[in-house]
């Protein structure tokens, strides 16, 4: 009946044909996922936004939009800036250790110029949008201004940087951005800057 | 090596294209979208002399870096002359209202012309206007006649006219036929430069009409050859299985 | 410490067994393994005409995930469908790719159909027991051509417009309610935004379901019967002891090892096509289609894609607006009568006369010819042609029943043909 069966070639051929047709299987599959990335399209409307920042009067906010959401340049008055030194103590991180910054961002302002912030105003809890709260002790005693997440209370100083004891875990992101010139920023995209 | 004789040997089998095209003779265009030389001369023409009325709205000037071989401040000096960012997608300059007041119809959108005509019907339509002074433009095409879009690129080629010869066709009714173009009024260009700006053109229009074309090609051979693979592995598994089979 | 580990490994053991034991208490999974796959008996004999079941299983496969990507990219509206396409086209990712693979995949999907069809009509598959599996898959046919009609709108191309003007229009051949009947069907007083959602609507629910559930039905019938092969002979009539067909083999992993070599073949193939010539020369996708939808402009010559043409050709052979449309709708209802219209005694063409075998080729000559001038313009010869060969088409069916009766037939073997 079987005498010229030879079942270690049979098994090498399923197992052959088993691991090819895997992995033209997953190959396959590729395509389908990688369709959901941004498309062109996506890219195009997600593509960085020139602002320019000229008229920004000290201690104004200007909010702008990028990739369907709200990035906030904040022009910091000097009592500002000390009023986020003061905030030290009260912050989760506040030597920014947490990578919510570009590296060219990672300081004591949390900015390339320490007077322009730039960040994403979306809260690091459950993405609202907090709202301003600048008026010195407006929040309580060691309020030295900042912003406040309206959905479930959280706190972020003139750095975006979030208090302890507040539900949102992480700073605001600031988002990658470089100066053309004096008066323009441009939010998304960073190369060329160290 | 191997991979590039594979794949023009597939290039030259693939069925030849055959486009529905009314009207008069068309030319062979010499078209080869992998030239980026060619690609990059007929962008440059298609931006100074079509763009004006015409727009490409599917095409992204980015795009056309990418696979034109262009770097982007290459593409912003060369063929972005409005003031688009690169992602931007090819518009003209002109309301379409304005332009179906001028024209007598909105140019049409030339994405998709050489895919739905052929690439042959570009290159012949731009070659092929004729001097007819009973047209508002002055001119007529023999490829797609009563063409309400003047001759545009005429400081290239110059002016022509068409000689037309009577024939008596089988039917025994004499019909006037086309003989040759006669050249009235020296562009430019010789007629041997001006066909290859055509030629450049239709080659620019082809690429945009599936700018993904020399992908897929590129992709196809590494799938079959792998498909060929698996289909060994299975055909000589199925063999082995059935010598259970008497 | 290890004791305990080793009861834990026991009770692990057990649990497998449990689940297993747990599951198909509650569920048939084990009894439905076994009737429809591993103990799921086809002939030895099937040859490669057998395989295009499986492949239009796989083909409709294909369409439906291709299909589901799709659709999240287009839009369904007469201002948006053509744009949407060309996004698909240029700005998704591999978009170009799921796109082509959708478009071949319905061209493939007739071809493998067709093929399925031909290999039945050759072994006479159709015949007693299998008139209802016949019928089932008659039903698939139909809800095919349904979908690839209603499909076809979707890019909102100049042909995908036209076309649906046309076909739309034929049901204003019925007398009385045809005209009110066209207006309900594309909700407007044109082909418009309306049509194509509601055509999309159709598209992708509606008949895919339907579709689905045949396809389901079909093969539920073809296990009860079982699969024909190319003697014709019924192989549970011999049985060994213990139940098995004597000329059966197990679906798996006989037949799915067989099926699966089919189908890397097929797909070599495909891919040749979606990566070098997704066009096929504008049979795949037509040139005109590259253009936009205009109410207002007609191509110069109409033609739908190459799998409806032979029943186009047929017609528009008729000079008569309502006769033109009764003979195409009767060139496909006339397959649904192929069990009672043939008499033979037997079912295979191995085992026929030569009359069988010459009506058989002269409705495949008539189909391709009728499909070839289907794509043609309707002028002076082709229009004769085309006559020519409807009436050729028509009395393969209408004549059935006499050539099947008078031809010669040989003795059928008791046990299928097999060489190893």
């Amino acid at each position: 009946m079987s005498q010229d069966l030879d079942l270690s070639r049979r098994h090498f051929l399923g197992v052959a044909t088993a691991v090819t047709g895997g992995v033209g299987a997953v190959m396959a599959a590729i395509p389908f996922l990688a369709s959901w990335k941004p498309s062109a399209r996506a890219q195009a409307l997600g593509a960085p936004v020139e602002v320019d920042i000229g008229k920004l009067e000290p201690g104004a906010l200007l909010k702008v939009e990028w990739r369907g959401k709200p990035v906030w340049i904040l022009r910091r008055t000097d009592p500002m800036l000390e009023g986020v030194r003061e905030s030290d103590p009260e912050c989760r991180d506040p030597d920014s250790e947490q990578p919510q910054q570009p590296e060219y961002a990672r300081n004591e302002y949390r900015s390339i110029k320490p007077e322009y912030l730039v960040v994403v105003g979306s809260c690091t809890h459950l993405g609202c949008s907090p709202v301003d709260r600048f008026e010195v002790g407006s929040l309580g005693p060691e309020w030295y201004g900042g912003f406040y997440c309206p959905c479930h209370g959280s706190k972020f100083d003139l750095a975006g940087r979030v208090f302890k004891g507040v539900p949102a875990p992480l700073n605001l992101l600031v988002p990658p951005h470089r100066y053309l010139s004096d008066t323009t920023i441009l939010i998304g995209s960073d190369s060329g800057v160290a | 090596m191997i991979r590039k004789i594979v794949i023009s040997a597939l290039l030259v089998t693939a069925p030849v294209m055959v486009h529905a095209a009314g009207g008069g003779h068309l030319e062979k265009a010499d078209i080869d979208i992998s030239n980026e030389a060619q690609l990059q001369r007929g962008a440059k023409y298609f931006v100074n002399y079509c763009l004006g009325c015409h727009s490409a709205q599917y095409v992204r000037y980015n795009r056309l870096a990418l696979d034109l071989g262009l770097t982007e401040d290459q593409l912003v000096e060369n063929i972005m002359f409005t003031g688009e960012r690169p992602h931007d997608t090819m518009e003209n300059a002109i309301p379409a209202v304005d332009s179906a007041n001028w024209f007598g119809r909105t140019p049409p959108d030339l994405s998709l012309t050489a895919r739905a005509r052929g690439g042959d019907w570009v290159y012949s339509f731009l070659k092929s206007f004729y001097l007819d002074p009973s047209k508002p433009t002055g001119t007529n095409n023999l490829v797609l006649p009563g063409a309400s879009m003047p001759h545009v690129l005429w400081d290239l080629q110059g002016l022509q006219k068409a000689v037309f010869r009577t024939e008596t066709g089988p039917d025994g009714v004499p019909h006037e036929v086309f003989d040759h173009f006669e050249l009235v009024e020296p562009g430019q260009l010789s007629p041997e430069q001006f066909d290859t700006v055509a030629a450049d053109l239709a080659t620019f229009l082809t690429y945009i009409s599936e700018p993904v074309k020399m992908q897929r090609q590129s992709l196809g051979i590494k799938v079959i050859l792998f498909l060929v693979v698996l289909f060994l592995f299975s055909y000589l598994y199925k063999k082995e299985l059935w010598k259970d089979v008497h | 410490m290890s004791s305990s580990h080793n009861d834990g490994a026991q009770v692990a053991g057990r649990g497998a067994g449990g689940f297993n034991r747990w599951l198909n208490k509650r569920f048939p999974l084990d009894k439905m393994l076994r009737e429809h796959i591993t103990e799921y008996y086809a002939s030895k004999n099937l040859n490669w005409w057998s395989v295009f079941g499986s492949l239009a299983l796989v083909v409709l496969v294909i369409q439906i995930v291709s299909g589901i990507f799709l659709t999240m990219s287009y839009k369904p509206a007469a201002a948006d469908a053509f744009a949407s396409v060309e996004y698909i086209m240029r700005d998704v990712n591999w978009g170009w790719l799921i796109r082509y693979m959708h478009s071949t995949g319905a061209s493939m999907f007739f071809v493998v159909v067709y093929v399925h069809m031909f290999r039945g009509m050759m072994y006479g598959s159709y015949k007693n027991p299998r008139e209802l599996l016949w019928i089932f898959g008659m039903f698939i046919y139909l809800a095919l051509a349904a979908e690839a009609f209603f499909g076809y709108l979707l890019p909102w191309g100049q042909m995908s417009y036209w076309g649906a003007q046309v076909i739309v229009s034929l049901f204003g051949a019925i007398p009385v309610v045809g005209e009110s009947l066209v207006e309900w069907i594309r909700g407007d007083f044109f082909i418009s935004d309306i049509t194509l959602n509601r055509f999309f609507a159709l598209h992708v629910i509606a008949i895919p379901l339907v579709l689905v559930g045949l396809v389901v039905v079909h093969i539920l019938a073809l296990h009860e019967v079982g699969s024909n092969n190319p003697d014709g002979v019924e192989i549970k009539e011999k049985k060994g002891p213990d139940g098995v067909p004597l000329d059966g083999v197990a679906f798996h992993p006989y037949h799915t090892a067989k099926d699966l070599v089919a189908f890397v073949a097929f797909a070599i193939v495909f891919a040749a096509i979606v990566f070098y010539a997704p066009e096929m020369g504008g049979y795949f996708l037509e040139h005109a289609n590259f253009e936009a939808a205009d109410p207002l402009k007609t191509p110069e010559h109409i033609a739908p894609v190459w799998y409806f043409t032979p029943f186009y050709a047929i017609l528009r052979a008729v000079p008569d607006k309502l006769g033109g449309v009764i003979l195409m709708g009767a060139a496909m209802i006339l397959l649904f009568f192929l069990p009672w219209l043939d008499r033979s005694p037997v079912k295979s063409i191995r085992y026929r006369g030569w009359m069988f075998k010459l009506a058989l080729a002269v409705f495949v000559v008539s189909f391709f010819v009728l499909g070839f001038l289907g794509t043609r313009p309707a002028t002076g010869v082709y229009t004769t042609l085309a006559r020519v060969f409807a009436v050729l088409y028509f009395a393969f069916f209408l004549l059935m029943p006499l050539y099947t009766k008078w031809d010669k037939t040989k003795p059928v073997p008791e046990r299928v043909v097999y060489h190893d």
